[in-house]
């Protein structure tokens, strides 16, 4: 895979995160019973940017926990790079709560249908949103994000890769193409 | 790093980063064993098989709650109450297991070597619970996760073994990895129960229990195996305890904050004192709770595992 475009750099990453942080509190009225929910890997520090950010706009904390989805993938037998499973970090009760659960890249859903299984097990929230960085469309399951960074149409042999500076050294989000 | 075996045999063949991998895996599952729903999809359709060979309760118990709590099925198959009574080969009740369409199957053999024997001979995923004198890979899985959850690492720790270290396959799991680890390993035990070349896995002996406790992080106490005592050679159990005991005599004396453990089952007055066994050393009931974790983490990589090992 060959790098094609640079679709978001650092500035434009940022404006989107502060926009979603805003969606947030405006669709729920506030902090109250919020929590955000990011997933492995780079969903945990985009959730963690949200708090921050939700911070600073209302001067309320909101509890930022991590989910590992790895022990509910329902394509463990296909993908050949097993992914190393990490602890799930939620250490607040999460039933009656408003749940955003953060990733970085939406693509077939099954990510999200596996985190939705795995939140099910750790109590009854009232509502679960969703909040990606990027929607590159391909769904394969009945899954839509209710707060999306940059909503961009791939094709079939196009790859997205979004880089964190947590994780990756620099904010940038990539075309790839094979 | 990536898991490529069909089986965990023993520790001998793993790497130092496979070691690593078993360990950060069960870090996951231990959260998940702390939550109300204490079960995750993970091997949901898998059957797992406990085939033992060997009377055990606490192995066989830990690999179920394991495997059930990743959602296999589990059918625990005894040998006393089987066709191995009438004659079965070993070979034969694996490739049976096979047509059952199981998909793990977790031995216990008296025979040293029996679990590997297995392995080839099934296109299953084999673990070793336990064979013989050879190895019992979970329990110094489980002992070293224990470890390293106490004191944050093994690299550099002094670790003692004391105990029937001749017949004990703890104690030669538990050095192989604790070596690979960057751990030093003595070995304790009256003389006649030091096998011959154990220095070469890369462990130090002594016969002096005093000795092997004054530089330790922890000491490993095994139960003495008066069973297989067939020559009448062994110490009698008060004699051993007056010599090889872990006392809180003996422990006052050493790194105050040395950590007592024992794979279980454990026999007050003769290898450990009960004030040690219940005191603020001792970890013994945290690995059997570990001992879960490292399980199903262990059943998670092996079922994962579609290429059979190089």
């Amino acid at each position: 895979m060959k790098e094609k475009t640079k679709i978001l750099d650092k500035e434009t990453i940022g404006r989107s995160v502060t926009r979603i942080a805003h969606e947030i509190l405006e669709k729920n009225k506030g902090t109250k019973d919020l929590c955000l929910v990011g997933i492995r890997n780079r969903g945990v520090y985009i959730a963690a940017r949200l708090a921050g950010l939700i911070k600073k706009i209302e001067n309320e904390d909101v509890p930022a926990g991590v989910l590992d989805i790895t022990f509910y993938r329902d394509d463990l037998d296909l993908i050949t790079a097993k992914p190393v499973v990490r602890k799930t970090e939620i250490d607040f009760d999460i039933t009656d709560k408003n749940i955003i659960l953060v990733d970085d890249v939406l693509y077939t859903g099954r990510t999200i249908r596996a985190a939705l299984d795995a939140l099910a097990d750790l109590g009854r929230p009232k509502s679960i949103q969703l909040a990606v960085l990027i929607d590159r469309g391909h769904r394969e399951l009945p899954i839509r994000p209710d707060y999306v960074g940059k909503n961009i149409p791939t094709a079939a042999n196009e790859n997205i890769e979004v880089h964190l500076e947590e994780t990756d050294g620099k904010d940038e989000v990539v075309l790839l193409e094979k | 790093m990536n898991w490529a075996r069909k089986d965990l045999l023993g520790l001998e063949e793993l790497s130092k980063e496979e070691i690593e991998l078993i360990l950060t895996t069960a870090e996951s599952f231990k959260e998940v064993s702390s939550r109300e729903i204490k079960k995750v999809p993970a091997l949901r359709g898998k059957t797992v098989v406990n085939l033992f060979y060997e009377p055990s309760t606490r192995t066989r118990v830990s690999f179920e709650v394991a495997a059930k709590r990743l959602s296999a099925d589990v059918i625990n198959i005894a040998t006393e109450t089987s066709s191995v009574k009438k004659g079965e080969t070993l070979i034969d009740t694996g490739k049976n297991i096979e047509a059952l369409k199981a998909d793990i199957i977790v031995i216990r053999h008296n025979y040293s070597g029996a679990a590997a024997m297995l392995a080839r001979h099934v296109n299953l995923n084999v673990v070793n619970a336990g064979d013989g004198w050879h190895e019992h890979p979970t329990q110094a899985l489980l002992d070293i996760f224990t470890l390293k959850e106490k004191l944050g690492r093994i690299e550099g720790l002094n670790v003692s073994i004391v105990g029937d270290i001749a017949h004990s396959r703890v104690a030669r799991s538990n050095i192989w990895g604790l070596t690979k680890l960057g751990a030093k390993v003595t070995v304790c035990a009256p003389k006649i129960l030091i096998p011959l070349g154990i220095e070469k896995m890369g462990a130090r002996v002594t016969v002096d229990i005093d000795e092997a406790l004054e530089k330790a992080d922890a000491v490993n106490v095994l139960r003495m195996q008066f069973e297989r005592d067939q020559n009448d050679a062994f110490p009698n159990q008060l004699e051993y305890f007056k010599q090889f005991g872990i006392t809180q005599e003996r422990l006052a004396k050493v790194k105050k904050d040395i950590i007592v453990m024992h794979p279980g089952p454990i026999n007050r007055g003769i290898e450990i004192a009960s004030e040690v066994a219940d005191g603020r050393h001792s970890v013994i009931l945290e690995q059997v709770t570990n001992g879960i974790a490292v399980r199903m983490a262990v059943l998670f990589l092996v079922a994962q595992a579609n290429e059979p090992s190089l």
